[in-house]
């Protein structure tokens, strides 16, 4: 019921943005039906704390520990970004860089981005998840492309070629899981479902299960942006609009991973080895290490956060991919305050590129003069992004770095060295965009500022406090996690 | 029809699907590709119905007729129309190293038949002889997309490692449900209006559908 509520809520607030997306009270609108989304997932997320993991619509959907806190973290960012949309594409508007079909288009597209994240995380059929990733591809990919420049459109394209072919791959993972499962539960839907499946993961044929994990992890892999499938995530990202760049990098990053890890812990069943966990730990690694090299000779603001993404991924995916409770929870935790911060950043950067008209790092300058909101907040950003205590990101990295140290201390030189790299990369770069004199071209503009105090001081929040609720999910999660 | 003469013809028909493939790679006239593709999908709701009736299930039936509606007659119609309008059914691909392009494919076919050969063995389906060729045809569509550089040929590599995909649902698995194959078929009708859309763009912000035009976003130094 609250399930349904959920998705209807999405579609039906894209279909009447889809007519009236230029109006008056369209961004509005907006706002209120992610807001109703994020009222709804936290109906959802209390039915799951008092009565815990369930299952709904005849099997069609499943709903536990893990995929509430996204869900709910999901339609939180999104409700964010809709606030922070207002504005900023009100000053596109202004400028002319968007149309009156393009505003319609947008707002629409929007919703139904949401909607099929939602979908993909609530579904419990694997062929759905795989369906509603796909769509939300589909539907961003015309936003990237949304102001129409050679280069939007160019990395619109990218993003379609490079996440089609790679989330083909996908399909045919899944295919051959349906196979393996075919076997014991027959014909029918009923061999995709995820918790039948979990549930019989130890009869599951285990060569069948390896070699459809490369086709996940390379078909997955490629939409959370992971090395060397990355191509299309720091141009997608530095040529669409930034609300899109935010949740582009908060939530659909997390959904893809989300996916990834879910095909995981089948194959993990039925193999009863380490084989998968030791594939993405190799690409988690790779991703940190090339992202943090990569960030420090970005030129455009957008890109390099792009890039840290692509880190931050790297950093979670490596730590699922380390498997035990403790790096498990670090995870969740990590993708969780990941979300909270990159978005913020992405807020403010979007309010400084409109300030100076460019994403050219070397004209933006004086930011705290010119914004003071915008000006620290990016910089409590990027320490918060960079892992300096006290905030979240901080404590996630901790906690996956103690279990690193104990589970294979190895790789402990190269998992800092990448940490360390993207630190100074970053702040080699935002210093001189933060303090110092405003440059002549700086522009007062109307900023957002709610949605980046309330990001930030989240992630604050979580850094120095976990609450009991969150704790006990997470832990949850672990448990079905690790096995 | 007896199991094994189903089992020969779905062979048949395969072999068929990748003679296809390996046209679709070196084939330079638009139109011509466009036969190829629709040869492929009228190749494929064949094989499907054969399969359907060999084993006696009626949703590989619908799957086919699916197939058919979309890859042999609206998706071609799509691509059509789109060509017509954007008047380049004259043009001719260059298409360079063909002798190079069909070695790798030959390679990748070997490839695919080693890699599905521990699965194979474990099926006891009639059509599983038939899940490497499309892993093959998957492989071969990804080859044409990365050797050709029009939009209109990308497109269409992409469209035939669909074929792939469904030829695989079918060989290794008797079909996917039908709530996916639906999801599957809706998903790829929206992929064709963003990629109509898309000819459109890349047509007014770059003269032409020449992918080589394309070539701002790179990592500068």
């Amino acid at each position: 019921m609250i399930i349904t509520a959920l998705l209807v809520i999405n579609l039906a607030a894209a279909a009447v943005l889809a007519f009236m997306g230029d109006r008056k009270l369209a961004p509005e609108l907006n706002i209120a039906g992610s807001a109703a989304t994020f009222a709804a997932s936290l109906a959802l997320a209390v039915r799951v704390h008092d009565e815990g993991p369930f299952v709904a619509g005849g099997g069609f959907f499943f709903v536990d520990a893990f995929n509430v806190y996204l869900a709910v973290l999901t339609a939180f960012v999104s409700m964010t970004t809709a606030v922070f949309s207002r504005r900023y594409m009100a000053h596109e508007r202004r400028h002319g860089k968007i149309g009156h079909k393009g505003m319609r288009f947008y707002h629409a597209m929007f919703q139904l981005f949401i909607f099929a994240m939602l979908l993909a995380l609530l579904t419990n059929n694997i062929g759905v998840l795989w369906i509603a990733m796909e769509l939300a591809t589909l539907s961003t990919v015309l936003l990237v492309s949304l102001y129409r420049t050679p280069p939007a459109v160019e990395a619109a394209w990218k993003y379609f070629i490079l996440c089609g072919v790679g989330i083909a791959q996908a399909l045919f993972g899944t295919v051959l899981l349906y196979f393996a499962a075919e076997k014991i539960f027959g014909e029918g839907s009923n061999g995709l479902l995820w918790t039948n499946l979990s549930a019989a993961a130890g009869s599951l044929e285990p060569t069948v299960l390896s070699i459809a994990f490369i086709f996940l992890m390379v078909g997955y892999g490629t939409k959370v942006g992971l090395v060397p499938l990355h191509n299309w995530l720091p141009d997608a990202h530095s040529e669409g609009p930034t609300p899109i760049s935010a949740v582009l990098s908060g939530l659909l990053l997390n959904v893809a991973l989300y996916a990834l890890v879910r095909c995981k812990v089948l194959v993990d069943g039925a193999t009863h080895s380490h084989k998968a966990g030791y594939i993405m730990m190799v690409f988690g690694l790779l991703s940190v290490l090339v992202a943090a090299f990569s960030l420090l000779r970005q030129k455009d603001v957008k890109r390099m956060f792009a890039y840290s993404s692509i880190e931050h991924m790297g950093i979670a995916t490596f730590a699922f991919g380390l498997g035990g409770p403790v790096a498990t929870f670090g995870a969740l935790l990590h993708m969780l305050v990941h979300s909270l911060t990159k978005s913020s950043i992405f807020f403010t950067v979007g309010h400084a590129a409109q300030m100076h008209s460019t994403q050219d790092i070397s004209r933006i300058g004086g930011l705290v003069k010119g914004n003071p909101l915008v000006g620290w907040g990016l910089m409590f950003g990027v320490a918060a992004i960079a892992g300096m205590p006290p905030f979240g990101v901080f404590t996630s990295e901790f906690l996956i770095l103690t279990a690193l140290i104990k589970d294979a201390p190895y790789f402990v030189p190269l998992f800092l060295l990448g940490i360390a790299v993207a630190f100074a990369a970053l702040f080699r770069r935002v210093i001189p965009m933060v303090f110092g004199d405003a440059p002549s071209w700086q522009k007062p503009i109307k900023a957002s500022h709610m949605p980046v105090l309330v990001h930030m001081g989240l992630a604050l929040g979580l850094g120095l406090y976990l609450p009991g609720f969150l704790s006990e999910w997470f832990h949850m999660a672990v448990e079905m996690l690790v096995k | 029809m007896t199991v094994s003469f189903a089992a020969q013809i779905n062979s048949v028909l395969a072999a068929l699907i990748l003679l296809a493939s390996f046209g679709l790679l070196v084939q330079r006239r638009i139109y011509g590709l466009l036969h190829i593709f629709a040869w492929q999908g009228l190749l494929l709701s064949i094989s499907a119905a054969v399969v359907g009736y060999s084993a006696g299930l009626h949703h590989l039936y619908i799957s086919a007729a699916l197939t058919l509606s979309l890859k042999v007659i609206a998706l071609p119609y799509i691509l059509y129309v789109l060509i017509h309008r954007l008047k380049i059914h004259r043009e001719v691909e260059e298409v360079v190293r063909i002798p190079t392009t069909m070695l790798i494919g030959i390679a990748l076919v070997v490839f695919s038949y080693h890699l599905t050969a521990p699965i194979t063995e474990l099926s006891d389906l009639v059509t599983r002889s038939t899940l490497a060729v499309a892993l093959a045809t998957i492989m071969l569509g990804l080859l044409m997309m990365i050797t050709r550089k029009k939009a209109v040929t990308q497109i269409i590599g992409f469209l035939a490692m669909e074929n792939g995909l469904f030829f695989a649902a079918t060989s290794a698995t008797y079909g996917m449900p039908l709530v996916v194959e639906l999801g599957v078929a809706l998903d790829i009708l929206i992929a064709a209006f963003i990629f109509g859309i898309f000819f459109f763009q890349i047509r007014t912000t770059f003269d032409t559908l020449d992918l080589k035009a394309m070539e701002r976003l790179k990592e500068e130094e």
